[in-house]
């Protein structure tokens, strides 16, 4: 393929972050123009921001890829009730580290979105639910939040308006679960994180304290101040139709420069990113599979086709190094862009231990609930352990497969599909490996994964 | 039981933040582990009466939680990644060579309670990894010959001191930092 | 319910096939309600719905509508197009709205079911021989009729607790447990105590009580029989018998005027268990743990088994003659029971009428608990209101009774179950008075009694009560009586037959036939054979002034007594 320059990042979010003279104190925040964007909500009506958000088009960045302007319209404003706004920094998926940046480095400008949302969807009170590994991002979070109440950008009568809204850091305590909206509205609520069942709990109408509540991401709810900034018909044209916006893409794995770039939607291919941007593989390896959205997706093939239609109309047949980062070109690809952890495995990996090291992963971290994923997830952790055990048996992959597509669909939330599709895919894919697994005996591979 | 003043003081601030009394379990739990190390029977009684909840229901988070303890850690207490990211970058081994070094197996604490090391899922630092959080503090690309020297300044109780692993906190901007990223690429 | 009484219905097509069911149901009552089963662990009519099985998945779609009009998308021969989810949907969490297509018998719903039952089976230990539950067990039923028919796990199965001591009454065997949460959504829901609860997560959770607290409370037992498997069991009937081999008789619970619907589990004339039935205007599917005992008293030490005379052993008949020359000709007072039943105190206050003698009635009272154990510790006294054995409210004595032995107004007394010496009369009092007792066990007045007849607890004769909230229920004979003893309506026929020169029928049926005949009494017209299972609500209006005692309790509240439907 004929190599262009290399794709150079858009940094909206991340602008400021590896500034050597940015701190994460209000002063510097304040210095780049910050809390501008909520003086200006503040002169707008609430319903008006909701349209800019709508019309933006931005879409969740925690994983689901839903539309945020679409979510805050679901949102029960009748009932009554109060309305809660709750921003989950949870980041547990493998593979992603982009919440992190934003947090440690520029907690203000996730402030100033959460209040501008805030005031969009009148809510009463808002929390943000930080994972606990992150205990320097809690302090650092809770000091900014002391410095923007000391200006009134949060808290008591914002902007001297009648508008009061109080910003909580919630910490968590190690359990990828209470990533899930219900999971986290049950762990706010002090409870055991089990997700609840939808219908009819649905957290727009009944969500924490049975109130209606927006669960945001915190990179999209950073969004909405850039959103206000240009106006949601400007956001629009960055990127692609349909994938507005830039996002922070996290490379992980055996690359020779991984970690977080933000790009603008579909501005780079799979192939730029990994060897353009991230430098490449490291030195005498060849590429094997990645995984695009974090471990819940599903891997490419080093050497797959992907062929079909896009929602235009095109067709299209890539190689793996020709999809388009963006929503919709990892999902068109058969797998789906998630949370923006791309996780990069070369030749020295076996496949087998990889899918063991994952089906660890979910089953440690089923909350336990419902039977599919609770009894599948550690089958398949057995299944898979066994097998790198020296144990392995031909019809193993079969199994696996089978108990996969029978947790998929069945459960209370998605971590279900979560658990099954990478099982699904690593043995669609890589099936000779794990058949083979049964004549390896008891030699371990060099490098363990499990 | 007995608690500082101070915590006692954090936990009567942190209370009213909720609209329920239940939603700062979590955090009372926090408050009171990063003072005694761990939360027993008494003071999952203790918690309950404070929150007017049920013992049970206090006693189902702490064991959920993996964070949570009901047996405390070692003094220094490190924490190992071993989710497919790190993994690939080789965290197993480095876990193995910390293993050796501080002398105790992971899960476990060591005899004299000085250290202890936990495998951990993903820490949401996969870029830089392995990571190992030491404490608070998190440190990353510990692998190979690295470990080793890391494992040798934990052991000595030198790793404050080392300009060769930064924590990803030390490494932050503050308002004072010389106009230098001091940050390893 | 709509003002007119009728319920609501909206109609959906089940199976193929377009039905009516009530509005606001969920698909697996309405599915029962037509005939065909819907298999679910953790539903439960009575609790909140959990939804974590997942057994009751069902293919479930909607009438498509076009998503800019609203108007009806048909297909090509003009038929509504049914939009169909992809993924099931839980039965007991989905609600039934008009037009709703579902199908409890596709391919996705067979699959859905085996991958369930497979996965429930994969760390369930191999208990079946030992296990209690077993021939009740619903993962035996469920996995025999919807499961795939053979194990596919070659795997270590998790390790758990086995026979912990979770409370008195019950025993818990963690590695049994399916985590479907009934019993700690009962505990939270229905008895308002909170001590069971999972601790660990995934598939390591397990069920546990704080320690240091125990499941203690008096409805401990309802978790047993919620309990779709044998995770938890009752400590008093584990490892005693086997449940096929036992025959189930409908009975009520006499430990209060809640009047709890039970099952009496029985074989060869033993009672091995009492369960609670389901009454959804009585008892739900509860029973007082309390109540359950009371079967052991069939068999206690303090039974009466032999007619005495002047305490000399005798035979029934010749006990009831000599009874009946003690009460002959003089001024009897009969002191009446509200645990008899109400053909009982039918008979007994006909003979009271007939001989004029006095009748006294005292109460049993204690604490109500709110639930099923209310403040008045009889099952009948609104039987013997509506029998007209008495007409006013009775209190704890019988300090009319002892008045009237002092004014020399009784000669002879015909005490029926009841203890004079803790009523508020002293041995003195009786030294004059020829007694004849008519009970089941010994207290202190039938040691002192000239005549002692025995005669059939609740569980050896059929007959029926009336419960707090009016209604009338009946309880069918479970076991034999001792050797040689009668039902108590027998001996009453039999004592009216020799005092007053009739022919009273000691036939249940016959004796309802009588009861029912008075036009202006609520039991107007009521059958014996044809009281329904659940019972049958009369109209207690007339008694509105009087002060019961019961408190607001389950499916009970005092200011209303109901009318009937």
């Amino acid at each position: 393929m004929i190599k262009k320059t290399t794709p150079k990042e858009r940094r909206i979010i991340l602008k400021h972050a590896d500034d050597p003279s940015y701190s994460n104190k209000i002063g510097c925040y304040l210095k780049k123009d910050g809390y501008s964007m909520l003086k200006k909500a503040f002169q707008m009506k609430p319903d008006e921001i909701g349209e800019e958000v709508l019309k933006s088009g931005v879409r969740g960045r925690g994983g689901a890829g839903f539309p945020a302007g679409m979510k805050w319209k679901f949102l029960d404003r009748k009932s009554g009730k109060p309305i809660y706004l709750v921003c989950n920094a949870d980041e547990s998926e493998p593979g992603t580290f982009k919440d992190r940046q934003i947090m440690y480095k520029d907690p203000h400008q996730l402030i100033e979105g959460m209040m501008i949302a805030a005031y969009a969807i009148q809510a009463k009170q808002a929390f943000i639910y930080i994972r606990a590994e992150f205990f320097e991002g809690a302090r650092i979070l809770e000091h900014a939040i002391a410095e923007a109440k000391k200006k009134n950008f949060c808290g008591d009568k914002i902007l001297g308006s009648d508008f009061s809204c109080d910003l909580v850091v919630h910490r968590g305590a190690g359990a990828y679960i209470c990533g899930e909206e219900t999971g986290l509205i049950e762990s706010l609520e002090g409870k055991r994180p089990n997700p609840r069942i939808k219908p009819p709990y649905f957290p727009a109408v009944l969500g924490l304290y049975q109130c209606p509540t927006i669960v945001n991401n915190v990179e999209t709810l950073c969004n909405v101040k850039h959103i206000l900034e240009i106006g949601g018909e400007e956001f629009a044209k960055i990127g692609k139709p349909n994938n507005t916006g830039t996002r922070i893409w996290c490379v992980s794995g055996h690359v020779k420069k991984p970690g977080y770039y933000e790009f603008e939607c579909g501005a780079l291919t799979l192939g730029e990113m990994i060897y353009d941007v991230c430098g490449g593989l490291l030195p005498g390896r060849s590429l094997k599979a990645i995984i695009p959205g974090g471990s819940s997706s599903k891997i490419l093939r080093a050497d797959e086709r992907f062929t079909g239609k896009l929602k235009d109309g095109t067709d299209f047949d890539w190689g793996i190094e020709d999809i388009p980062l963006d929503f919709d070109g990892p999902a068109s690809a058969g797998s789906m862009s998630g949370s923006g952890g791309i996780i990069v495995m070369d030749d020295t990996v076996d496949i087998v231990e990889a899918m063991a090291n994952i089906n660890a992963f979910y089953a440690h971290e089923s909350c336990g609930q419902c039977t599919p994923c609770r009894e599948g997830s550690l089958w398949m952790k057995k299944i898979t352990q066994r097998m790198c055990d020296g144990a392995a048996r031909k019809e193993d992959a079969d199994l696996l497969l089978s108990v996969a597509n029978q947790i998929e669909g069945r459960t209370i939330c998605a971590f279900g599909e979560a658990a099954s599709w990478p099982t699904q895919s690593f043995i669609s894919k890589f099936r000779d490996e794990f058949e083979e697994k049964a004549n390896n005996g008891n030699k371990k591979p060099p490098l363990q994964l499990i | 039981m007995e608690l500082s003043e101070d915590t006692l003081r954090k936990i009567e601030e942190v209370i009213p933040r909720y609209p329920e009394k239940r939603s700062a379990a979590l955090m009372v739990i926090h408050l009171i582990q990063d003072e005694l190390g761990c939360i027993s029977d008494e003071t999952c009684n203790w918690i309950a009466e404070k929150l007017e909840l049920q013992p049970i229901n206090i006693k189902e988070l702490i064991t959920f939680y993996p964070m949570l303890r009901e047996t405390a850690w070692g003094k220094k207490h490190v924490r190992v990644c071993r989710t497919l990211p790190c993994a690939l970058r080789g965290s197993y081994g480095t876990c193995k060579v910390l293993e050796e070094k501080l002398g105790v197996k992971e899960g476990h604490v060591r005899d004299d309670g000085e250290f202890s090391i936990e495998f951990m899922e993903c820490l949401a630092d996969c870029g830089e990894g392995p990571v190992v959080m030491v404490g608070e503090e998190t440190f990353e690309n510990i692998e190979g010959k690295g470990a080793e020297k890391f494992a040798d300044l934990l052991l000595n109780d030198k790793l404050n001191s080392s300009s060769e692993f930064i924590s990803y906190e030390s490494a932050l901007v503050t308002d004072s930092t010389p106009v230098k990223s001091t940050k390893k690429k | 319910m709509s003002s007119n009484g009728k319920v609501s219905t909206v109609t959906i097509n089940l199976d193929g096939k377009e039905v009516e069911v009530p509005a606001g149901i969920n698909l697996v009552e309405a599915a029962a309600i037509h005939g065909t089963e819907v298999p679910h662990y953790c539903y439960h009519p009575q609790l909140s719905v959990a939804g974590n099985c997942r057994m009751c998945l069902v293919e479930m779609g909607t009438p498509m509508r076009d998503r800019g009009t609203g108007e009806p998308v048909l297909d090509d021969n003009g038929v509504q197009k049914i939009g169909w989810i992809p993924k099931p949907v839980i039965g007991c969490g989905t609600n039934v709205s008009a037009g709703m297509h579902v199908k409890t018998t596709s391919s996705m719903v067979t699959d859905s079911r085996e991958g369930i039952m497979e996965f429930l089976l994969v760390n369930h230990p191999l208990d079946c021989p030992i296990c209690d539950q077993a021939g009740e067990c619903r993962l035996q039923e469920f996995a025999t009729d919807y499961g795939r028919g053979y194990s596919r796990y070659v795997e270590r199965k998790n390790v758990k607790p086995k026979r912990t001591r979770l409370g008195p009454r019950v025993t818990l065997d963690d590695e049994r447990c399916i985590l479907c949460s009934r019993c700690i959504r009962f505990c939270q829901e229905v008895v308002d105590d909170d001590v069971l609860g999972f601790v660990d997560r995934g598939s390591f959770s397990t069920l546990t009580c704080f320690p240091g607290k125990e499941l203690s409370n008096n409805y401990s037992l309802n978790t047993v029989d919620l309990c779709p498997v044998g995770a938890l069991t009752s400590t008093d009937f584990r490892f005693k018998m086997r449940v096929w081999f036992l025959k189930e008789s409908v009975s009520i619970c006499t430990e209060s005027s809640a009047g709890s619907n039970t099952l009496v589990s029985s074989r060869e004339g033993e009672i091995h268990r009492i369960t609670p039935r389901r009454n959804d205007a009585v008892n739900d599917s509860w029973m007082a743990d309390s109540g359950r005992e009371l079967y052991k008293k069939v068999n206690s030490k303090d039974r009466l088994l032999t007619p005495m005379v002047s305490d000399e052993p005798s035979d029934l008949n010749n006990a009831i003659s000599q009874a009946a020359l003690l009460l002959k000709g003089k001024n009897v007072g009969i002191v009446g029971s509200c645990r008899s039943s109400l053909e009982e105190q039918y008979l007994y206050n006909k003979l009271a009428k007939s001989i004029k003698a006095k009748k006294f009635l005292r109460g049993h009272f204690g604490d109500d608990d709110g639930i099923l154990l209310s403040a008045d510790r009889t099952p009948n006294l609104r039987g013997a209101l509506v029998t007209g054995f008495s007409n006013k409210y009775p209190t704890d004595s019988l300090s009319d009774l002892s008045q009237g032995i002092k004014k020399n107004q009784i000669e002879a007394l015909l005490v029926i179950g009841e203890d004079l010496l803790s009523s508020g009369l002293v041995a003195n009092d009786l030294s004059d008075t020829p007694v004849v007792f008519v009970g089941t066990h010994q207290n202190a007045t039938s040691d002192l009694a000239n005549v002692v007849i025995p005669t059939l607890t609740t569980f050896e004769k059929s007959g029926s009560f009336i419960n707090r909230n009016f209604r009338l229920q009946a309880f069918k004979q479970a076991v034999p009586g001792p050797a040689g003893l009668m039902p108590d309506i027998h001996v009453f026929a039999s004592l009216a037959n020799a005092l007053s020169e009739s022919s009273q029928t000691s036939d249940l049926a016959q004796v309802w036939t009588q009861m029912s005949k008075s036009p202006t009494n609520p039991l107007h017209g009521i059958s014996y054979a044809k009281i329904p299972s659940d019972g049958l609500q009369l109209d207690g209006s007339k008694w509105d002034g009087l002060s019961f005692v019961e408190k607001k309790a389950l499916n009970y509240s005092p200011s209303k007594h109901l009318k009937e439907a």
